[in-house]
């Protein structure tokens, strides 16, 4: 093992900017300069193979299905079933759209693309019941996640997921829904106290008529959108919704905006504001190109530094990613994937509300981080721990007690059949180096610093594979 | 914050010596006077929006069953309260605890600007923000950030449960899900999860490795003191046998047994009826209050009745017309109602819905949930319900 500083550069950048990194790659890495290590993870990036798993065309004659049956006051017994099933299909639809993001994010080779696309699914939160609209916005967000951030606000704007989650749908003139402008606005762009109440009104007239059709495409329905004089941060005319965009990006509000989020994702929960400015300056500065924002970053000195390592609370999405990557993880039954999410916390493609998850130490409560830390060993270990140690002596008759009295002990061994994965523990350590030491494999599974606990708790050569799941256990597993 | 703040606000200030039951320390350097006027909150929450008008039923106004024709339950069924409103026959086992005085309704409760779907109109009850406020903690969360006397163990608040709501989420505590004491003490007591937190100083920093471990060292004082102080009271009442009745009882025994908790959370969920709603809804206000009648009950037997306030809300009412499949859709104002041995105002708090003067087909609403909020805060858990909820709201008067 090179146990140089690039070693830990690169395997701290492929955690932040992907979600982790294999031995093999690692050690390969490790030789060149961070730059150029950078420059090749975008270049991995560059495909963007969407998701298509929605079948458009069965979505959209369920959608004009749909539409029939609503305009009707009465409905036969046939058409109530009917609508019930589209229903029904567009929850499966939607749990199995779910499983096979995270599975991209678990097999794919461009790590940063679905990064981003993660980055951005927080960003422009959004719940849609049609699975056909969230797979579209889903893939706006892959596909110019790493693009120009105008082109992706714009998309994002006329997206039918959107323009349904926030209201534009009913923006009508004389008859406004303020609902997606205050949001553009507030959680999107320019963030609270860069703008008036006035501004707000007035962008929300010029995006009137934005909506989309019976079959779920933008249409800009001209009949209508108010064509009166708006009066927006200072500026008079008959603006439309992309004019208002363009106003919104001038302000460089917007950039730093855009850049301290980046940077409590990407870097640290606690912003540095010279940083952030940095990011931001140069943000703007690069009309919006997220590549150009990214690479700043991920080159900067200060991104390697002692404090933004191995410091961030991985979420949910982070933690099952990067544990199935790391371990060649199947799911026989890809369901539990939900389950998880959903008890940790991030169901993804369901956000608590328009502002996102919040992330950092919001992730964790004692419930959450019992799961966390139980999660390994039932995905890896087919639900068995084999953890070194005694109990208590005192505690031992309740323990005992409470494992024969309740029906509860019958219940975990059900649970932990269920989740049902297989690790590839063979191909796992066939990439590691035959000399690999239970200390080597901790200095490469966690990213803070090793203390002497940690390192004693491993040192008692129980095998790598033990190792590995003790180590995925501990509370430092759940940093990045 | 630094680290002697960090360290004071723990709760546990000798982390290192935990497992000698230094966890109990605090309590016992307690006053006896403050232990014995230890006050319990219960809170319900019935999740999908219950049809409040189909609960506590308006059978007095003819408008009721000329918007309800498929849905409305008959006259002589109902189980009379007033001249106005009446009971769901679904919820006998309440008439005895409502007729003890037990019992409040509070009508027509909501907030401006109504949102109609379930998550962030949920959201909002659970953060108590305004309906254009996006907050990341709950109120019950607050309270506990407020570090005031009686709200500083991590076991402060409880919610029965396999995952802690928002509601119970703070900027810098957060309350504790669990649904057996047992399996989480068993988790706890990991030799594994032990060894993790045995001895660790270093780890006691204000960083996020430390949140972490410091949640852990209190997940596992909070298990064990709750497991060992629960374990010895086995409650002699008899609960219906359904999982919430289930979750009431654990509830019931950690009052009884005298856990220092000044906060418990229990769901109820289903109430999400558009399709054929008297059923459903039936079989769940049968659930509900079969275990709240045995619940209540059982904390009277124990003397605890007095010193537990129960509230049940949901994220909305519903429309006051059916829908065409004999069911309701997503509306607004709701009934609370209230449960406990000291209610000030019994029966029913306020005028009955107005099903005349009606917004776009909904209730208007006539009190602010966070005045039930701010009413509890103040008068039950003894905190400045401004601290809280972030602006002052007037009191109300059932308790």
């Amino acid at each position: 093992m090179i146990n140089n500083d690039n070693y830990l550069k690169v395997k701290h950048l492929y955690n932040r900017a992907g979600f982790g990194i294999s031995y093999p790659d690692l050690h390969k890495l490790s030789k060149k300069k961070i730059a150029s290590v950078v420059k090749d993870l975008f270049k991995q990036s560059k495909k963007d193979d969407l998701l298509n798993l929605v079948d458009s065309s069965e979505e959209k004659r369920q959608l004009l299905a749909q539409a029939g049956l609503y305009g009707k006051k009465e409905l036969t017994d046939e058409q109530k079933n009917m609508r019930r099933e589209i229903v029904r299909m567009q929850n499966e639809t939607s749990r199995y759209l779910n499983i096979s993001w995270i599975e991209k994010m678990i097999n794919t080779d461009a790590p940063l693309r679905e990064k981003m696309t993660l980055f951005w699914h927080g960003h422009f939160a959004c719940r849609s019941n049609n699975p056909m609209f969230a797979q579209q916005l889903n893939n706006i967000q892959r596909e110019n996640g790493l693009g120009s951030f105008k082109t992706l606000l714009v998309e994002v704007s006329k997206s039918p997921a959107m323009l349904q989650y926030l209201n534009n749908q009913q923006n009508r003139k004389g008859k406004p829904n303020e609902n997606f402008a205050r949001e553009l606005m507030e959680l999107f762009t320019l963030g609270r106290g860069n703008y008036s109440e006035q501004d707000i009104k007035e962008s929300a007239r010029s995006f009137t008529g934005w909506m989309y059709d019976k079959d779920g495409s933008f249409i800009f329905r001209t009949n209508l959108h108010d064509n009166g004089t708006k009066n927006f941060f200072g500026k008079i005319g008959n603006f439309e919704g992309e004019n208002i965009i363009d106003i919104i990006l001038e302000n460089p509000k917007t950039a730093e905006f855009i850049s301290r989020k980046v940077y409590k994702f990407f870097v640290n929960d606690n912003p540095n504001e010279d940083h952030i400015k940095e990011l931001a300056n140069h943000f703007y500065q690069a009309k919006y190109d997220i590549a150009s924002l990214m690479t700043k970053m991920f080159t900067a000195d200060w991104f390697y530094n002692a404090e933004n390592v191995g410091n961030k609370i991985k979420s949910p999405t982070e933690f099952l990613v990067g544990l199935s990557r790391s371990f060649y993880v199947t799911y026989n039954k890809p369901q539990v994937l939900i389950q998880l999410q959903s008890s940790l916390g991030q169901y993804l493609f369901n956000p608590p509300n328009v502002a996102g998850w919040p992330g950092g130490q919001s992730w964790i409560d004692s419930s959450s981080l019992m799961l966390r830390m139980r999660i390994p060993s039932l995905v890896l270990n087919d639900g068995e721990i084999d953890f070194s140690g005694k109990a208590d002596p005192e505690d031992e008759a309740v323990i005992a007690l409470s494992r024969t009295s309740t029906a509860d002990a019958n219940s975990r061994n059900k649970r932990k059949s269920y989740i049902n994965a297989t690790a590839n523990w063979p191909k796992f350590l066939a990439t590691l180096p035959s000399d690999f030491t239970p200390l080597a494999l901790t200095t490469f599974l966690l990213q803070p610093t090793i203390n002497e606990k940690v390192s004693s708790m491993v040192s008692d050569n129980k095998g790598l594979r033990s190792t590995a799941v003790e180590i995925t256990s501990m509370p430092e597993y759940q940093l990045c | 914050m630094n680290r002697r703040n960090f360290l004071r606000n723990t709760g546990f200030v000798a982390a290192g010596s935990l497992f000698v039951p230094a966890f109990m320390k605090p309590l016992e350097a307690m006053a006896l006077d403050e232990l014995s006027l230890y006050k319990n909150l219960v809170v319900i929450q019935l999740s999908g929006g219950n049809d409040g008008l189909n609960t506590v039923i308006p059978y007095g106004n003819d408008i009721y069953y000329q918007k309800r024709n498929g849905i409305s339950i008959k006259p002589e069924e109902i189980i009379k309260l007033n001249d106005m409103q009446g009971l769901n026959p679904n919820m006998a086992a309440l008439k005895e605890i409502y007729d003890q005085g037990w019992m409040t309704i509070i009508n027509d409760v909501g907030y401006p600007n109504p949102d109609r779907s379930h998550f962030r109109s949920m959201d909002i009850w659970q953060t108590a923000s305004d309906s254009n406020q996006f907050l990341s903690t709950g109120w019950i969360g607050r309270y506990l950030d407020s570090n005031c006397q009686t709200c500083k163990f991590p076991y402060t608040a409880i919610e029965v449960d396999d995952s802690l709501s928002l509601a119970m989420k703070g900027q810098s505590k957060k309350g504790i899900a669990l649904k057996d004491p047992a399996a989480l003490f068993r988790n706890t007591n990991d030799p594994f999860f032990k060894s993790m937190i045995q001895n660790d100083k270093e780890h006691l920093d204000e960083d996020n490795l430390g949140y972490l471990y410091k949640t852990m060292i209190e997940t596992s004082s909070s298990a064990n003191y709750i497991q060992n102080t629960s374990k010895i009271y086995q409650s002699k009442y008899s609960y219906p046998t359904s999982g919430f009745a289930n979750q009431l009882k654990t509830v019931s025994k950690f009052i009884s047994s005298g856990l220092k908790t000044r906060v418990y959370y229990v769901s109820l969920s289903g109430f999400d009826t558009h399709v054929n709603q008297v059923n459903q809804q039936g079989n769940l206000l049968k659930q509900y209050s079969e275990g709240m009648a045995a619940f209540l009950k059982d904390l009277k037997i124990n003397n605890k009745l007095e010193d537990t306030l129960v509230i049940t809300f949901s994220e909305f009412g519903r429309r006051v017309e059916q829908n065409a499949s004999n069911g309701t859709d997503h509306g607004t104002a709701n009934n609370m109602m209230i449960f406990g041995g000291r209610l000030k105002k019994k029966g029913v708090f306020n005028a009955a819905p107005n099903l005349s003067d009606l917004d776009t087909g909904d209730l208007k609403y006539q009190l602010d949930f966070r005045q039930v909020y701010g009413t509890i805060l103040d008068k039950w858990l003894d905190v400045n319900n401004s601290e809280i909820l972030n602006k002052k709201f007037n009191t109300l008067d059932f308790i």
